[in-house]
């Protein structure tokens, strides 16, 4: 067959031959362009895509910033929290598993499933916590046992501690999960569902402060997830050191001294308005939220009568009784109503048309002066004098004491008080004002309302002759190297005028009621320092007859018994620090809030030089 | 019998050169496939066993003249059409498609020999006829016949990629043959119509890959995510690759099918431009070597043979590596010598065979 012709020779085939070598030549071409286009122009945008798909970011939680008393003395710190979590990649048994873990653990392998399933929502490569806050016993026997617990591992994450068990609470606040609508804010920036932060009081108003800076974990996973190995980490920076104003003895003292009873209790330094010790009674665990409070717990706290969640020192609204007398004096005096030797005649009750206002004092104090109207707490001196000032000189007064405002402390929910005068009245209720309600509001009863905090700020003014303080809690913030951010400057923030013997008068009236003889706030007696007080006791329901009255204070149930008040400034040749203190339904201002005061100044100058107090109760 | 010329002119080049692609496909496969499964023998090793037996098989398959296989074509071509045929009754299914018959330590897939009895058969067919003006289309009842009843048969398993290769390089040998211009206007009209009809009767999954090819980042985790990791893989290559057993895409398993259709992903996300353009340049020597082996065949049949296998290898290197980097829809054909599979390695080197048969005995007559 054709063995002759060399047809090969044709030039058709030959032809043919070269345009089908073309022809492979020019699609390698295209192919070679093709690569060209993917690998060298486009080769950016597929090496971002490769590397996103490669890689992922695990962030590693910033323990918060630690808060400290103004001595240095850690109030709030971090513990590390151990969590039990299974890394799902290095499960093969899981039912083997859980119920080996259930026994270590010492739960049940329900409870174990139920968290398993909470966590395979999470990608792959995110271990799955199956016991939060281990304690170290468990945490050492599961570490023991790894072997036979492939894919259990134990992490750590910084938790909140609160050193003083609660004991300053309403200060620093809780911590819960950051919701939905704050993730949405800039403050909140970088943060992801499940992060903690400040709910309330410090831990919110310091939030940016307090906060660290999460860490990250970058991390090569494969196609399905699975975490192979770290690439890079970026530690996580701690938040800010916060120095309250506080003093760790001074609260601790009031808090001793509160024992179960309810209200509220602050110490400022009468010089700057730093805050010494600030609390409200009853309190809560903050503990509790750290670790993420049960709705159950969360309902007990809330329906709770005495309304532990409340900072009654900030939004507690007390009548401020007898402590508000100083306010009449101080009127009277600087409109020249009265002087400090005038005498007026208390016979145990003053009448005003057919109203009769009886003094605490059943017989009567007979001849009083302005000292002894103090120191006795007389209530027809007051009566009379306040009738004399009159509702709108009285509520001036007040309202210069900063009695109908907040005082600026820094945290959120501080309520203003309420300082009634005849415009007052009128607006709130469309009624003229009573002569009646005057003698009323003279011994700080109707419609008068104060917070424990603007008492204290009052107080400090009285000791300080006239300077109104804004109440200051930060002494200072350090960042976690050490480097200050922030250094409290001394502030005034309002001069007011009253003669000086008009303030010296007050003093006089406040010593004695400390340290004579009939003084009525004599349960503040210190024995070194001299104190001056004032006793409130603040009538919760209007007495409806006397023998009512007769009954044994004791009977009268919880909710009917009178608040008892105390304010307190000392040394009173040079004060330094001022108290105010409100115990709810504690009866009586002397023998109920007399000795918290009493145990807050004791322990500010048994600490002044030297941290004595915590010597000798060692010693003992 | 054995002649000495046989020896002086095998072709050493076309062996060497299968050889050095062979042997970077391996290569390519042991790093597309470290850290698999251990308990069988690795995937590279296994490669190398069916490259060894295939250079056996083309080695006996030069020991005796091509010439003889033109009786054997028709014979052959039937046995595989009843292959097949027993394949669609009996075959054993695998993912969907009835491919196999099981030989027991091998499947056995009759449509990859198909390919190499469609060749022999329209060797034959175009040797025997030479018609200086070209077919016309009445000439072409014979070869369409041949082509159509296997691709039927094939399409139905199905697989549409060895059905498409049949009629590429049925084509191509077509074209090579010669065709009167008004035929090759008439075939590429009835080529499109036949095209669009045939959109309505492909299975959906078919239909996917083509649309999934148009548009891939419409469907990411779906369909389209084949090709978009491949060519995450390959642009993320870039000029010199990010080296042998470091290619992030493929050993973090991101590149599906790494070891079979999407072989070369790998050896261009580790390789580089630079490597993609020698094995580039490697393919094409191979091929133009084909072509070279056709030219110096000593009849047409040896000249349709080496034709048609050179296209075989042309069609199947054209549409993987269109496929593998976005030029083409993704089309389950594997890479020659490069992807792992014995099937396709044996075929290959069946094929390879014969071009060293006709290269041999270039100089017989």
């Amino acid at each position: 067959m054709g063995l002759n012709t060399r047809w090969i020779e044709l030039p058709v085939v030959n032809r043919r031959l070269f345009l089908f070598s073309v022809a492979a030549a020019s699609v390698f071409l295209l192919l070679a362009l093709r690569l060209w286009y993917l690998q060298i122009i486009s080769y950016d945008r597929y090496t971002e895509r490769s590397t996103r798909n490669r890689t992922r970011v695990l962030s590693l939680a910033a323990p918060r910033g630690p808060i400290y008393d103004r001595d240095g003395v850690l109030l709030v710190d971090n513990r590390p929290a151990f969590t039990i979590s299974v890394m799902r990649q290095d499960v093969s048994n899981l039912e083997e598993l859980l119920q080996r873990l259930a026994g270590f653990l010492e739960t049940d392998v329900a409870t174990l499933n139920e968290r398993w399933a909470r966590g395979s929502r999470f990608p792959i490569y995110r271990p799955v916590p199956l016991a939060t806050d281990v304690s170290r016993e468990i945490t050492e026997r599961v570490l023991e046992h790894s072997t036979e617990l492939p894919g259990v591992l134990v992490e750590v994450f910084p938790v909140r501690d609160y050193l003083e068990k609660g004991s300053e609470a309403h200060l620093v606040g809780y911590l819960g999960e950051v919701t939905e609508n704050e993730l949405s804010q800039n403050l909140f920036e970088g943060l992801q569902p499940g992060d903690y932060v400040g709910k309330s009081a410090l831990e919110k108003a310091y939030e940016p402060y307090l906060r660290g800076r999460k860490g990250k974990r970058l991390v090569e996973v494969d196609v399905k997830g699975r975490l192979l190995r770290p690439l890079e980490v970026e530690q996580a920076l701690p938040g800010n050191k916060v120095f309250l104003t506080i003093s760790q003895d001074v609260q601790r003292a009031a808090d001793q001294a509160f024992g179960d009873q309810s209200g509220a209790a602050v110490a400022l330094d009468v010089r700057t308005g730093e805050v010494l010790a600030i609390l409200s009674r009853p309190t809560f665990d903050p503990a509790l939220f750290a670790r993420g409070i049960e709705s159950e717990e969360w309902t007990q706290l809330l329906k709770d009568s005495r309304h532990p969640l409340q900072n009654k020192a900030l939004s507690g609204l007390y009548s401020p009784a007898s402590t508000f007398k100083m306010m009449v004096a101080l009127g009277a005096l600087r409109e020249g109503i009265i002087d400090p030797q005038q005498v007026l005649n208390c016979d145990g009750s003053f009448s005003l048309g057919k109203s009769r206002y009886r003094c605490w004092k059943k017989g009567g104090h007979g001849r009083t002066d302005l000292t002894k109207a103090l120191r006795e707490s007389c209530d027809v001196y007051f009566y009379q004098v306040g009738l004399k000032l009159g509702i709108d000189k009285l509520s001036e007064v007040a309202r210069e004491f900063g009695l109908d405002a907040p005082t600026g402390f820094p945290l959120a929910g501080e309520k203003a008080g309420v300082i009634p005068s005849t415009k007052w009245k009128s607006e709130r209720f469309n009624k003229p004002w009573y002569a009646g309600e005057t003698v009323i509001a003279s011994i700080g009863q109707g419609y008068v309302l104060v917070t424990p905090i603007q008492l204290a700020v009052m107080t400090a003014a009285l000791a300080n002759h006239g300077d109104v303080l804004q109440p200051q809690i930060i002494r200072k913030i350090e960042d976690w190297k050490g480097n200050v951010l922030q250094e409290n400057v001394l502030q005034v923030a309002r001069h007011i005028n009253f003669p000086e013997d008009a303030w010296q008068a007050i003093d006089r009236g406040l010593v004695a009621a400390v340290n004579e003889p009939h003084g009525t706030a004599s349960s503040a007696h210190l024995n070194d320092i001299k104190v001056a007080g004032k006793t409130g006791t603040a009538q919760v329901v209007r007495r409806q007859s006397d023998e009512e009255e007769e009954a044994e204070q004791e009977e009268v149930p919880y909710r009917f018994r009178s608040h008892a008040l105390f304010v307190a400034y000392a040394p009173t040749d040079n004060p330094e620090i001022a108290v105010a203190v409100v115990v709810e339904h504690g009866q009586h201002g002397g023998s109920a809030a007399g000795p918290i005061a009493r145990a807050m100044l004791d322990s500010y100058f048994k600490g002044q030089p030297q941290k004595v107090s915590t010597i000798m109760n060692e010693g003992g | 019998m054995f002649d000495r010329r046989l020896v002086i002119n095998f072709d050493w080049v076309l062996l060497i050169t299968v050889c050095c692609l062979a042997g970077v496909g391996i290569m390519n496969l042991y790093s597309a496939t470290t850290g698999w499964a251990e308990h069988s023998t690795p995937f590279y090793l296994k490669q190398s066993l069916w490259l060894g037996s295939g250079i056996v098989i083309a080695l006996l398959i030069c020991c005796f003249d091509y010439r003889h296989l033109e009786h054997f074509s028709l014979p052959a071509y039937l046995l595989t059409l009843g292959m097949l045929l027993f394949v669609s009754v009996f075959g054993k299914t695998s993912m969907g498609a009835t491919r196999w018959i099981d030989l027991g330590f091998f499947n056995f897939q009759p449509s990859e020999v198909a390919k190499l009895v469609l060749i022999l058969v329209l060797a034959r067919i175009f040797g025997r006829t030479a018609l200086p003006l070209g077919y016309r289309l009445g000439d072409l009842w014979l070869p369409a016949i041949l082509l159509i009843t296997p691709f039927v048969l094939i399409i139905k398993q199905p697989d549409l990629g060895t059905a498409l290769m049949l009629v590429f390089i049925a084509a191509s040998m077509l074209l090579f043959a010669g065709l009167q211009r008004s035929t090759l206007v008439a075939l590429g009209v009835a080529g499109a119509m036949i095209s669009f009809a045939g959109w309505f009767t492909l299975h959906d999954y078919q239909k996917a890959r083509i649309l999934t090819f148009l548009n891939p980042e419409a469907d990411p985790l779906g369909s389209g995510y084949h090709i978009i990791q491949s060519k995450i893989a390959v642009g993320s290559g870039g000029f010199w690759g990010k080296g042998f057993m470091a290619g992030t895409q493929s050993q973090l398993s991101f590149l599906p099918e790494r070891h079979t259709d999407f072989a070369f992903s790998v050896f261009a996300e580790e390789w580089g431009f630079s490597g993609c353009l020698l094995l580039l340049l490697g393919y094409l020597f191979l091929i133009v070597w084909g072509i070279y082996v056709a030219r110096c065949a000593a009849d047409r049949f040896g000249m349709f043979l080496a034709i048609g296998v050179t296209t075989m290898l042309f069609w199947h290197i054209v549409v993987n590596l269109g496929m593998v980097i976005g030029l083409m829809p993704v089309v389950g054909v594997p890479l020659p010598l490069f992807s792992y599979g014995g099937t396709s390695m044996l075929t290959t080197m069946v094929g390879v065979g014969l071009l060293m048969n006709v290269s041999m005995r270039r100089f017989m007559f």
